[in-house]
Formats: structure tokens, sequence, C-alpha cells
């Protein structure tokens, strides 16, 4: 179809705690993306990288960044800054620049290295800032996991016992993934016995940040005909949209949602609005789907993701979790990958790690990991001030 | 704690009285509340109104959701030696449609709290400094539930 740009290439460096700088993840996996699909660099016209912010340089880990790392060799660069959605933006750039029939080929690369600390705002007195509000005030990141997660439990009966078996499945999987940081499986005791952070959620319920690098290699349907892989999966469908007012959900970093008081306007749940446009954009529905990655920066988010995909009605994963149908083997496999729960958050990366192990599962690669026959699968992210993607995968 | 004068820990944001409000605003146009204060702009799609009344939110309201802080969070949060944990909750305002998140009184903890509990605002000190002792609003669990949601 000539909507459709294909992805013939990907690549990560193992995501962990390496040390090193950012952009040795990225020339890694943009490297193991090109070897993947089999061409020459100086084939790529376009370089579109997932940007972070570091030591007050907002896109030094960035397009031209990469492209200088691999040598330069005049290709045209973009940089995408949305936070935990950045890789998705970044797709949706190169996506959009073949498309736009400006470039046959597109390399798109997100690699970060883990902050030291916390991630912290910064200082000084500001209330016009709502991130330092929320710390002031004592609200941290895994607070709003937190909330989600017991509102879970008090709306549709979730049991700490559901949380640990997000875990212990997803680290069961992971064991089996080499590009995981974290490859050991853990029991419910193990979950259990870690230490509580934000009631329900304990340390082994939250996801850890990491450093990693990903990336893909996108053509033109016409040049991956040319080198021999029309089969190759390509992009149906990049969901980037905002949130719509009036937003009903509690946001990091925000201390209030939106007032829904106004005629005419209605509480929306930004999470599943992210898939809705996936899935209009692809022509496809949740039936279709086979396999999904999500961002489970908390075992119970897992949960939640699952219903906003319409990959079980609302209120039911933890049915579906119990009886293994989101494990690999299952109706609906999902976080095949491991998760962030073994990967850790790299988070310009992260967007794209969950696209490459779309293509390695739809090739068909995966090994111990694989879900059988897969054709189709969604990821979903969400990150600050309201960011968030959804990118449909299909062969 | 001392006898030092209180203080609001970010000033203009709650009224400092028995019966403390969160202070917001409301757009003149459409009614949509904005909390912290919205003075500029309505974030309203179908409104481009740019007045707005200062306005002070019902004090009471229902659980959305609750937790609590097991760790001490970094600066610019002010912990007390040695860190306490607490309680947090975010608790919907039916008039406004709005959700907002708080720290719960000292003395409440997770297990006293459940999705639907009928709360309302009061002050208690977040941290002492120098010269004062800085307030904020905090959620209490009503002594009267009536009629829970």
């Amino acid at each position: 179809m000539s909507n459709e740009v294909a992805i013939i290439g990907a690549g990560m460096h193992p995501w962990g705690k390496w040390g090193h700088n950012f952009v040795e993840y990225g020339v890694a996996a943009a490297r193991e993306a090109l070897a993947d699909a089999g061409i020459p660099w100086r084939d790529v016209g376009f370089v579109s990288g997932g940007a972070t912010v570091r030591c007050g340089y907002p896109g030094y880990v960035a397009g031209a960044t990469f492209a200088q790392a691999l040598g330069w060799q005049g290709c045209e660069v973009n940089t995408s800054y949305a936070a935990c959605a950045s890789g998705s933006q970044a797709l949706a750039a190169a996506r959009n620049k073949i498309l736009a029939g400006a470039c046959d080929v597109a390399v798109v690369i997100g690699a970060d290295t883990t902050p030291k600390g916390f991630l912290a705002p910064a200082g000084g007195y500001r209330p016009e800032d709502p991130d330092w509000v929320r710390f002031y005030l004592g609200i941290t990141n895994p607070t709003y996991f937190a909330l989600y997660a017991r509102r879970r439990m008090d709306v549709y009966g979730d049991t700490l016992e559901d949380f640990a078996a997000v875990k212990v499945k997803n680290s069961l999987i992971g064991s089996k993934n080499p590009r995981a940081r974290y490859r050991k499986c853990f029991t419910a005791e193990d979950v259990a016995a870690s230490a509580m952070v934000a009631d329900p959620l304990r340390l082994m319920d939250i996801c850890a940040t990491s450093d990693g690098g990903a990336a893909l290699i996108l053509c033109s349907a016409e040049y991956a005909r040319r080198i021999g892989k029309a089969d190759a999966p390509r992009i149906a469908a990049i969901s980037t949209v905002t949130p719509s007012f009036a937003s009903a959900v509690v946001e990091m970093p925000d201390i209030a949602t939106d007032s829904a008081a106004a005629a005419g306007i209605e509480a929306h749940s930004f999470r599943a609005a992210l898939p809705v446009k996936a899935y209009e954009e692809a022509g496809i529905g949740p039936e279709d789907v086979d396999l999904a990655e999500v961002y489970d920066l908390s075992t119970a988010l897992e949960l939640d993701w699952i219903e906003d995909l319409q990959l079980t009605p609302r209120g039911e994963a933890a049915h579906y979790l119990r009886r293994g149908d989101t494990a690999v083997g299952g109706k609906i496999p999902v976080n095949p990958s491991g998760g962030l729960a073994c990967f850790g958050e790299a988070v310009p990366a992260q967007a794209l790690a969950q696209v490459c192990e779309l293509v390695w599962q739809l090739r068909g690669e995966c090994g111990d990991r694989q879900v059988q026959g897969a054709r189709v699968g969604i990821t979903a992210n969400q990150g600050l001030f309201g960011h968030g993607s959804s990118v449909i995968i299909k062969r | 704690m001392s006898q030092k004068p209180l203080a609001p820990a970010i000033e203009g944001w709650f009224t400092m009285d028995d019966q403390p409000r969160l202070i917001g605003t409301q757009c003149c146009a459409c009614s949509t509340y904005f909390f912290p204060k919205q003075t500029r702009y309505c974030r309203n799609p179908d409104c481009d109104s740019t007045e707005f009344k200062e306005v002070e939110l019902s004090r009471t309201g229902h659980v959305w959701s609750y937790t609590n802080a097991c760790y001490k969070p970094p600066a610019p949060f002010v912990a007390a030696e040695p860190f306490e944990p607490y309680t947090l909750a975010a608790v919907t305002l039916e008039h406004e449609k709005m959700t907002v998140l708080g720290q719960v009184v000292t003395g409440v903890n997770v297990a006293d709290l459940k999705v639907g509990m009928a709360m309302e605002l009061v002050l208690e000190p977040l941290h002492e400094t120098e010269d004062d002792i800085k307030m904020t609003w905090k959620w209490r669990p009503m002594a009267d539930q009536g009629e829970q949601r």
C-alpha cells in the first residue's frame, strides 16, 4: 500500500546500567539495525533522533549527534522531544519524510544514559511549575502509579497478588530476552518481600531507569521491494494525540485534573484515547491484535493499558492475567519482551524498543519468547506533559 | 511544633481560616474551574475567553484514590528528620468536576481510606523555616460519612 512505510531493520544496545555515553548506545543500535536491513549507512537520507535533556542542552541527544557519530554523510536530520513518547514522534517524522517522497530510507534512533539519583526539578521557589509544586507537596512519580493501582483494587477488586503476578509473568518471559537488563525469574514471594514504596506498590512493582539504545530502519514500499524485503513489517499507524479536555485522570506532574464543569464538556481518559486514533488510522480493531507492548511503569499499570487498548473489557484485565491469557501462549500476550519490568526505562529509546520487539515478533525471530503466528502488534506509552503514543505494526 | 507564626506554603492557593478552601479561578465565559489558578487563557477548547474570576472551591469531596509515601521525596520537599511516611489522596470535587491531590492529615493511614469516602479540606504544617511554619491543605475523612459514593 502506498501509504505504508516498511521497517526493514531493527537494532538495540542491551539495556543495563553501563555508565557509558548515550551516543555509544545509539550508534550500536543503529549499526545493528543497518546490518539487520543489509543496507549501507550512506543509503540513509534522514536521521530522526529521540531527544532527552542533558546538562541544559535539550536536543543534544539527537539526530545530528547520532549522524556525526555514524559519520557525517550529508543526510537530513530531525530531533523529537516528547518525554516517553519521543521515540514515537521521531518515528512519525521519519515516516512522514518517506511518505512525502523526500527520502527513501531513514534511521530512527533513541538512546539514553540513566541520570544519577532522583529525577528532580530545578530549585528555588517556583509555584508556576507544576513539577516543582508536586515535589514540594511530597508527590513523587510512584504516587501517581500507586493512585491508579489502588483505584483498581477498590473499584475492580484487583489484589496485590495480581500485581505480583504481572511481575512474575514479565520476569519469566524477560529472562529469555538477551537484550533485557533484568533476567532473573522473580516469584510472588520476591515481590511481597520487597520494600513498600507507595502503597500498594512495592519496589518490584515499579520499573527502574536504565541505559539503552534502540534503532529502526524505515523505507518506502518501493525501496523495500527493490532490496527483496517486500514482506517486511509495515507501520500501520502512529498515534501521538494529546489528551482531550477535560482530562479526567490526575496525571504526572499535575496536582489536579481539568474541570469538566463547563456545558458541553465531558471527562476523558488520555490513555484510552491514544490507541483509538491508532486503530482508526490502521483501519483495524482490538480483535485484530495478536500482541501488545505496553508501558508498564508499574505492574498495575500494565492492567490499565490492557483495558485502554480494549484488549479486555474495562476492569477485567486481572481476570485475563489470572487465566494466563496475557502470557506468551495465551489469548493476547502482553509485553513478550519482558516489558519495562525487565528493561527499566531509557526514556527516548523506550517507545522504539517496543516497536523493535514487535518487528522481531512479526518476523517470527523471538525463539522462546515467540508469539505464534503474530501478524499485528500494538504499542502504548505515556509520558509527562500530555505526551503519549500508540503504534501499530503489521505484516 | 514551635510558636512561630503560620504562613501558607504557597501564597494565595488557599484560605487560612478554620474552614479552609482552595482558591482557584473560574472562566467568566464558560464557567470552567481551574486549580491552580488560570488567569490568562481558558483551556476549554471551545472557549477563547481571557477573563477569569477568583473563586473558592468546594472544601469537601470524595476519594478518587489514595496511597502513601514510604520514602523521602527529593527537594524541594522538606522532610522531617527522621522521615515519617505520610498518606496522600486524590479527592474529586463534585461541583467543580475535578480531582485534587494532597496529603492526608497526620494519623490517617492507607488502611483507613476507601475509594468514595467523604473528605474535607483542612490545614496542617508542611514544614518549618527559620521564620514560620509553612501550612498546606490536607484531606481529612469527614466524621459524618453520609452517603458514600
